[in-house]
């Protein structure tokens, strides 16, 4: 039985017309020999903000690292569609290139690869499959600077090598610059705001923010409801043992917040023994 | 010379018919020659049965067919710097010297300010001395250098001078030896870059030493790139005395099989060494780095790394000797081996040998041994980066922490994608890498055609 009341148990509709962008269907996935996610479901439509909360091995950052295709897991059930192709055929190149973004928890530190050209690089084959001039290193500049202003990032970060000796704030900026630079459709931000203090959640919250459109979708993955009081979600998703276990608005984050996860145990455990 | 089709020769057969076919002794280096056959034919060849020679098959070098060496056809002409060096470098004050094995390198060419030739009777008295002082003056491939080298680069820099220098060795095929010989007089400061090539089957073998006085810095960049039908073997032996400092960055790629020896001696300690070396392997190729530093006083300084990237069926052997004698209290020495696997059946053989007596000091030593990380890859590719490119990418960026500390001269001969291209010519064209990889960290990156400016 759930310890919420009915009220928070509503599915909101923000605009019921909007185009499907992703829609993940009965998603199971394992890591080797264990089963991780166990029947996920989710709709994004275009101009929507979801969040997915629950604890550490819930499954939520495998939810981010499969949609983003990372080697490691294994699709065993379900189905993914992104803009009514099927997501699970590409690459994770080609899921990038269409417009996927996995905003990482912990950016990868690459010593010896420039962070501009690899920004550069990124950019370019996201413009080639949309049909856009590759950008030269000048144009390309341009347009970063332009950008480093969503995040309010030192020019001096583009002169380094991917993410090294970056802080925990800075690699985060460098992942939403990178989202800026890219222009997805679907951005899926895995603890974007773990290891940032308050100025700096408030900065990379407000280019999250700013890069939410009508037209995109944005899913947020995070343990804590300090990111939601920056960034307003549509839908709440708490997931538990591999699946959304229940789905709501922002209330259910602030119920989250207060009352810990303990009742997703118990709810979890009513299920099972029903 | 050219890559034998013949029954397989032993190393000492081949040796015996080296030394039958080599011209009568003449030259400057007379009696070392002489010094060298003598040795030569009572040295027993190394084997894998030695320690120093466990890892490394050596019968490429016994299967080269001996013959006339021709010189390389390609030799560059002053001017010509896409590639290469020239009479007229970037830099005015910077000298180059082509070695060919035959002809005296110095004949015609006016040399920098500060630096003079090594007079007859200074010959005698240095020549071998660092050699000797280094323990490898009777190793076999120093050996084999002394019996067939006759012509000699010997210079001396004068105190507090500034000088710059290219040595460029572009072989054709066949044997090429060669010999220098560097005394940097007190606070001289030598930047050498040197590029050893070769156009087909043959044998480089390089013997350098250098001596340098107190306060001197000698900045070493070396440059190896050679077809995986030629050999290569060179020792580089440097003694410093206190307050030196020397920096010497290797890189070589694409040689069937290499041994290069760094061999450095502190001889009173308060010196400062800095050792960097990247060797290339795919194929069946065999690189094979066995340095040795030697702290004889106290307070000397090292700092080396050590990379790799062996591919194929390619084989990398890395052994870093550090003596640290009760004498050399207070050394400070670090030393990393990294080394990349890209292939299932390739080898890497890592060794540190730290043989440390004084009880205050700080010895480091690291050696790792990775395939590509999967989490780098997965991270380039979820931004939209092929595979194969982001492959790429991690591969120069762990190569370039070593080339990018080349002399600047020598970066220009060494990018990356010669490197590659080097190593493994096929791969590197089909990738299409050279229109497509990344420029290191604090390279400018090239401007467009008529954009410059």
């Amino acid at each position: 039985m759930s310890l919420f009341s009915d009220s928070f148990v509503s599915t909101p509709v923000i605009r019921p017309d909007a185009d499907v962008l992703l829609e993940i269907r009965g998603l199971h996935a394992r890591v080797e020999d264990k089963a991780i996610l166990k029947g996920v479901d989710l709709t994004l439509r275009a101009g929507e903000i979801h969040a997915v909360m629950g604890r550490n091995g819930s499954g939520k950052s495998t939810l981010s690292k499969v949609l983003a295709g990372h080697p490691a897991y294994t699709v065993t059930a379900g189905t993914v569609t992104y803009r009514g192709q099927n997501l699970l055929e590409l690459s994770p190149e080609q899921r990038a290139r269409v417009g996927v973004f996995l905003g990482f928890q912990y950016p990868v530190e690459i010593p010896g690869v420039s962070n501009l050209e690899f920004l550069r690089v990124a950019t370019n084959a996201r413009r080639a499959e949309l049909g856009q001039e590759e950008l030269d290193t000048f144009a390309f500049e341009d347009l970063v600077r332009e950008r480093l202003t969503v995040v309010q990032m030192d020019p001096a970060f583009l002169d380094r090598s991917v993410n090294e000796g970056f802080s925990g704030g800075e690699k985060k900026r460098n992942e939403i610059l990178q989202m800026a630079l890219l222009e997805p459709l679907v951005a899926i931000l895995d603890e974007t705001d773990s290891g940032l203090d308050i100025d700096a959640l408030r900065i990379v919250a407000a280019g999250v923010s700013q890069l939410a459109t009508a037209d995109t979708a944005t899913l947020l993955i995070t343990h804590y409801q300090r990111l939601l009081e920056a960034i307003t979600p549509d839908f709440v998703h708490v997931m538990a043992a591999g699946r959304i276990l229940r789905t709501g608005g922002r209330e259910l984050a602030l119920e989250l917040e207060e009352r810990g996860y303990d009742w997703v145990d118990q709810e979890l455990a009513s299920l099972e023994l029903g | 010379m050219v890559a034998s089709t013949a029954s397989p020769k032993t190393l000492a057969g081949w040796t015996g018919d080296l030394l039958a076919q080599l011209p009568a002794p003449s030259g400057p280096l007379t009696d070392v020659q002489r010094r060298g056959r003598l040795a030569l034919s009572a040295l027993a060849p190394p084997s894998r049965h030695q320690e120093a020679w466990r890892f490394t098959d050596l019968t490429l070098l016994a299967s080269l067919d001996l013959g006339p060496s021709a010189p390389n056809a390609r030799r560059h002409s002053p001017g010509d710097s896409s590639s290469g060096p020239s009479e007229t470098s970037a830099r005015s004050e910077t000298v180059c010297l082509h070695l060919d094995g035959r002809s005296d390198p110095l004949a015609g060419l006016v040399l920098p300010a500060g630096v003079t030739p090594l007079a007859d009777s200074e010959l005698v008295l240095a020549l071998g001395h660092t050699l000797a002082a280094t323990g490898c003056e009777q190793d076999w491939p120093v050996e084999l250098n002394h019996a067939c080298a006759s012509q000699l680069l010997a210079l001396r820099v004068a105190s507090r001078a500034k000088v710059s220098l290219e040595l460029v060795s572009d072989g054709g095929t066949g044997l090429l030896p060669l010999r220098v010989l560097l005394i940097l007089e007190e606070k001289a400061e030598l930047q050498l870059c040197q590029r050893l090539t070769a156009a087909g089957a043959g044998l480089t073998s390089l013997v350098l030493e250098a001596h340098l006085g107190r306060g001197a810095r000698l900045e070493h960049g070396l440059v190896a790139l050679g077809p995986p039908e030629a050999a290569l073997l060179a020792h580089l032996a440097l003694e410093q005395e206190p307050e030196s400092e020397v920096r010497l960055v290797v890189a070589s790629a694409g040689w069937g099989l290499s041994r290069l020896e760094p061999r450095v001696v502190q001889v009173d300690g308060s010196a400062t060494t800095t050792l960097r070396g990247l060797q290339l392997v795919t194929g069946e190729q065999i690189a094979d780095t066995h340095s040795h530093m030697a702290f004889e006083g106290p307070e000397g300084q090292l700092d080396q790394l050590h990379k790799a990237v062996a591919d194929g069926r390619g084989r990398s052997v890395f052994n870093g000797a550090v003596r640290v004698p009760r004498a050399a209290q207070r050394t400070n020495a670090a030393q990393l081996s990294r080394s990349l696997l890209l292939s299932d059946r390739a080898r890497i053989d890592t060794k540190p040998e730290l043989e440390i007596v004084a009880d205050d000091v700080r010895c480091a030593h690291g050696a790792t041994v990775s395939c590509l990380q999967q989490d780098e890859l997965f991270y380039l590719q979820s931004r939209g980066i092929a595979a194969e490119q982001a492959s790429a990418l991690l591969k120069r960026a762990f190569c370039e922490e070593v080339l990018r500390e080349l002399p600047a001269p020598a970066r220009l001969w060494c990018p990356f994608e010669r490197l590659l291209a080097a190593a493994d010519p096929a791969p590197a064209a089909q990738s299409g890498l050279a229109a497509s990889t990344l420029p290191r960290v604090g390279q400018e990156p090239e401007a467009p055609e008529g954009e410059k400016g």
